[in-house]
Parts: C-alpha cells; structure tokens; sequence
C-alpha cells in the first residue's frame, strides 16, 4: 500500500508534498512518516494519506478556446496598436 | 565505583549494545521503509547511551567515548538479552525489540522518580524518545502475534527479558507482557558473542593513537 505525505514547515504554511512510501496499514504509515520527515525537526505536522485516497483529476476539456475565462485575460496588445495606428498616435 | 555511576553504566551499556545490534539490520532490513525506521531506532539508542555515560563521565573524570569505548570486554555491564546477535532472524529480533522496549520504560518510568535530579530529568528525556519506540515495537507485535515464529521467539527471550530488570521490578514485566516470571538470565560478563562485537565496535578507538581528535 502507497501512503502520500504533505508536510508543513511552519505553523500557518500551506501543506506541500513531501513524497511517498509503502506502509501495510495506518500505524506503520504514521510511524514511517515520522522517522521520514520529521525526524531533524524538518516539519511541524504531517498529512499521512493512503494514495488511494486521493483523487487525480486531469481532464480539462477547452474546445472552443475561450480564452476570456482564463486568469490571464486576454492579450490586448495588438489590438491596442492596431488602434493607435487609426488613430495616428502611435506610440514611438 | 557509586551505584549511581553503576546504574548509569547499566543502563548505558544496554542502550549502546542494543543500538549497536539494532544497526546490525541497516540495509538489510526486510523492506526499505523499516530499514530507515529501525536504524533510526538504533540510533537514538546510541544517543541515549551517551547521555548516560556523559552523567556518570563526570562523575568518573572520565568522557563517554572512553566509557563506551575503552573498556575491556569483559567490563561490559549490558544485559545478556541485548548482547544476542539476531541477524537475519526478523521474528527474533521484533521479540527483543518488544520485550526490551517493554522493560525499559518500566526502569524509566521508576527512574523519572529519582531523588536525583540529574538522573530523574534524564530519564524524562530519554522517556519521551522511547515513547515512539514503543509504538513502532507494539505495530510490529500486532502484526506478528498470531505467528509461530514469533511466539517461540518471545519464549525463547522471555529469561532474557526479565534479566534486563532488577528483581523488584520484574513482576511489573510479566504483568505488562502477560507472562509468568521464570529464572531470568542475569547480567554477568560478557561471553563470547559479545567479544565479537566489542572487537568489531572499538577497531577504530584502537587503530587511533590515544586523544586522537574526529
């Protein structure tokens, strides 16, 4: 069985993926993450989730390209320029 | 010598041999994970043994290399069950690791109450360390506890179990392990097994010129 841990750094860090190892159960698990990753003090809490637990979602589907819905907006560039140019003060 | 002094080499010589043949497993530990795990075991083991030697070097004028290092094997004070060379019988050595993590914390339990402040307060610290040797000893008993081997393991070392306790202390183990107390197989000098390990522990020690600095 695959165990995943999230270690946390610091009080009031975000958890990030420290790695993975094979455990039988629960209390081996918990036992090796401690001896793992946190041993020298190197975190102050551990998630210790079975693998099988967590959920891979990978699909994204984006079939009409809309870029609009994006975080990075859409690029205005060039139709800035194309706008400058009509109007005669286009930047040098 | 004290019986402080005597005591803490008792309890010294335990933690040193026992981590020494706990480490016998690194790399070849039946799996990776418990390889890591249990050679982590053996040496907090190792550094519990020199914070006791460093308490009775003191006492000594002596340091806790010297004590660890420098005696004739036959000065040894360890008891006989940690001196056992297991290597490469797992069920064997889960037994020892559970009966000897059983007895110690009764010791150190008994030694938290020591009118010693020194030795109460070292105890404490060592006792929140063995805490997590416990838990890692009792998942390895839930896991073998139904099996032949491991049972004729436990019968086999139970003598050795109780000679790592004084006498007064040891109707506290059989009732912790659920056994019936029998002769116990007392601390004495070290035998041959044991002289094989002191060859191999203190080569380096030897090699040196004395004072030599790490």
């Amino acid at each position: 069985m695959i165990w995943e841990v999230f270690r946390q750094e610091r009080k009031g860090q975000p958890f990030v993926h420290g790695g993975s190892f094979h455990a039988p159960d629960q209390a081996f698990a918990d036992a090796y993450a401690r001896e793992f990753y946190a041993r020298r003090q190197e975190s102050v809490a551990l998630w210790v989730v079975p693998r099988e637990a967590i959920t891979t979602i990978e699909e994204f589907p984006d079939e009409f390209d809309l870029k609009y819905r994006r975080v990075d907006g859409y690029s205005i560039k060039a139709r800035l320029k194309e706008a400058r140019d009509r109007a005669g003060t286009a930047a040098d | 010598m004290t019986a402080r002094a005597q005591l803490l080499i008792e309890l010294a010589d335990d933690e040193l041999i026992l981590g020494w043949r706990n480490s016998e497993w690194t790399g070849i530990a039946p799996f990776l994970e418990e390889d890591v795990a249990f050679s982590s075991i053996a040496q907090n083991e190792i550094g519990h043994a020199r914070a006791l030697y460093d308490l009775a070097a003191a006492e000594l004028g002596t340091d806790a290399d010297a004590l660890a290092f420098d005696r004739k094997p036959e000065e040894y004070r360890c008891a006989p069950l940690v001196q056992l060379r297991l290597v490469p019988d797992w069920a064997r050595t889960i037994a020892r690791h559970v009966l000897y993590e059983t007895a110690d914390a009764i010791r150190i339990e008994r030694l938290q109450e020591h009118e010693d402040a020194e030795l109460a307060g070292i105890a404490a610290k060592i006792g929140r360390e063995e805490f997590y040797h416990r838990l890692h000893a009792e998942m390895w008993l839930e896991r073998l506890a139904g099996e032949a081997r491991y049972a004729a393991a436990v019968e086999e070392l139970w003598p050795y179990a109780l000679g790592v306790l004084e006498p007064e202390l040891r109707p506290a183990l059989a009732e912790r392990v659920g056994r019936s107390e029998v002769e116990a197989v007392e601390r004495s000098e070290p035998g041959e097994e044991f002289a094989a390990l002191w060859e191999e522990m203190t080569m380096v020690r030897r090699s040196a010129p004395v004072g030599a600095q790490w």
